[in-house]
């Protein structure tokens, strides 16, 4: 188990400066000079300098790539060009309300999916399979920013149950969860409808398994062999894809959070694009690498800890 | 056949159809603005109404399904151009150094965040269709080079790979002539599915205003000039959300059914 860890964590370094490297020189080829951006066109040549040099603009690559990543290391992600504020307090502000959207989407998705993949198998062919796996082609075919606005014209404009954007801040907890539900949901159903399809073939597949006839032979129901058998090994994969989610639907939120007017982590990133506040663009970006990989070695882990047989072959 | 393959091949062959037609005939001209007719409800004169311009949303949506689809078909063409190769060059020299640089470069690209990613492309060179095609490309390459790949390596090992070695042909050539020809099927079915993430994905940034400009139709900018107008014409909003559900799940349905009518074992188990 040591030594699956180690390599597991070899590999999880790595990729973490392949990624640092790429994110920075994909900033670097960004166009237009962000100190003449900041001045405008009228700025003068030596003002113009004196910001280049404050910025760290005239330092040779390595050596802002490695004040970077070191800052980085120690919790020290630069300044804001635009906001003039530190990038780590603009992130811990903005992730309060995209890290809790991903939460609750991945919670409602994963309570939508798992009976609607559950049924969907145990009833093969049937009716019930049928209609569900034709809700999950329909889910999966949605885009979810239309969602959002079908949500918002039904849940917000006609019903008014809902506001259609906006956030209160977390010092209403319960106004903050109203209007983090109509995003959630929009992320959500997709996802379901992924995880759910997800679900039914895995449990199909254990359904299908000698040990679930061994089960059935030692005299237990078909429903007794599913839930005590058949569902917990079929969790196996779904953990996988519910690992990806979480890193797709804390990055993915980018267009929903536009659209429901969430400061958010998508709508930061968004806005320092076209305010060309690199800094800013690449440390988020990097925090979301960071967060899929720093998942998808969860994952690993998890699936070594339930399947013995992933630890003696590493 | 399948009837899923029925009804995708239908609707797919409808929206191809109608990108195909919009090249000699449109209802209307879309570059006109007619703005006493803006908002009318589909009715005789104009079968799916008219958006804030006036504009015939019929005539936008057969435009918009060729620009979509020229996008999501290009962007699979990157993934299966560049992709395959890899996978097939990774394969070949399996477990060497450069099947692990091309598979830790693979796990590397599936590490961004593909939106960010597409926004930051996009946001660099400028929004234009021709850079949308590149950002959703790029994600499509190692989908292509891990499936190509995977369906690779187990054929490495069949006889007739053993017999065409000894009969003195390169890694290239075996990989061209024997190994290619045994996962195009594979690449086909997987490329049905890229294509209609494809499509969600060009939507997705034109709706932010990173896709095709105007005035070249798309889908995606017809749900972002709708959004403010949902409540008093739901039409405009409605209209292209359904072209792009029902071009989506004709494709996935496509692609599972042909998934399952290729696949020999499954064909056989029905059978």
């Amino acid at each position: 188990m040591i030594r699956y860890i180690a390599s597991r964590l070899l590999s999880l370094t790595l990729s973490l400066i392949a990624a640092s490297i790429v994110i920075f020189a994909v900033i670097e080829v960004i166009p237009g000079d962000p100190a003449a951006f900041m001045l405008g066109v009228n700025a003068r040549p030596d003002t113009l300098l004196a910001l280049r040099d404050q910025m760290g603009l005239n330092d040779p690559l390595p050596l802002r790539y490695f004040t970077w990543v070191t800052g980085m290391l120690t919790g020290d992600f630069g300044i804001s060009w635009t906001y003039k504020t530190p990038v780590a307090e603009l992130i811990n502000d903005r992730i309060w309300v995209s890290l809790p959207l991903a939460i609750y989407a991945l919670v409602l998705s994963t309570i939508i999916a798992f009976p609607a993949g559950i049924i969907a198998a145990s009833r093969r062919g049937g009716m019930g399979d049928v209609s569900i796996m034709g809700a999950t082609q329909l889910g999966v075919a949605i885009p979810n920013f239309w969602f959002a606005m079908i949500l918002v014209l039904i849940f917000a404009i006609k019903l008014r149950w809902f506001s259609a954007g906006g956030f209160p801040g977390w010092e209403t907890p319960l106004l903050a969860i109203k209007s983090l539900t109509l995003p959630a949901i929009a992320l959500a159903l997709p996802q379901a409808a992924i995880l759910a399809r997800v679900m039914r073939s895995s449990l199909l597949d254990n359904l299908g398994e000698d040990y679930i006839r061994t089960a059935r032979a030692k005299g237990l129901t078909r429903r007794q062999a599913l839930w005590r058998h058949a569902v917990r090994n079929a969790l196996i994969p779904v953990l996988t894809i519910i690992g990806l989610q979480f890193s797709f639907l804390l990055a993915g939120g980018i267009i929903i959070e536009q659209i429901f007017f969430l400061p958010g982590l998508g709508r930061l990133i968004f806005q320092s694009i076209s305010a060309r506040d690199l800094i800013v663009v690449e440390s988020v970006v990097m925090l979301l690498v960071f967060v899929v990989i720093v998942v998808n070695f969860a994952v690993d882990l998890a699936y070594a800890v339930v399947d013995p047989r992933l630890r003696s072959r590493a | 056949m399948s009837r899923s393959i029925a009804i995708g091949a239908t609707l797919t062959l409808v929206f191809l159809g109608l990108a195909a037609l919009s090249f000699i005939y449109t209802p209307y001209d879309i570059q006109s603005f007619d703005i006493p007719n803006k908002l009318h409800r589909p009715d005789a004169a104009n079968w799916l109404g008219t958006d804030h311009f006036g504009r015939d949303i019929l005539s936008m949506i057969m435009l918009g399904a060729r620009t979509s689809i020229a996008v999501a078909v290009l962007a699979v063409g990157i993934g299966i151009c560049i992709g395959v190769p890899l996978g097939l060059l990774a394969a070949a020299r399996r477990g060497s150094l450069l099947d692990e640089l091309i598979m830790r470069g693979n796990d590397l690209v599936f590490a961004f965040p593909s939106l960010v990613i597409a926004i930051l492309i996009t946001a660099i060179f400028g929004p234009s269709a021709i850079n949308a095609i590149i950002a959703i490309g790029i994600f499509n390459i190692p989908v292509f080079a891990r499936l190509s790949r995977g369906a690779a390596l187990p054929i490495w090992e069949r006889d007739f790979i053993l017999a065409a070695r000894v009969a003195g042909k390169s890694s290239l050539r075996i990989s061209i002539e024997h190994i290619l020809p045994n996962i195009t099927n594979l690449m086909i079915v997987q490329g049905t599915i890229q294509f209609s993430l494809g499509i969600l994905a060009e939507a997705a940034l034109s709706y932010i205003g990173l896709g095709a400009q105007p005035p070249t139709a798309s889908w995606g900018r017809m749900l972002a000039d709708a959004q403010t107008l949902t409540s008093i014409a739901p039409h405009t909003a409605l209209i292209p959300g359904m072209a792009i559900v029902l071009m989506v799940l004709g494709l996935n349905l496509l692609g599972d059914g042909l998934r399952d009518w290729l696949d020999p074992r499954i064909r056989i188990a029905r059978t």
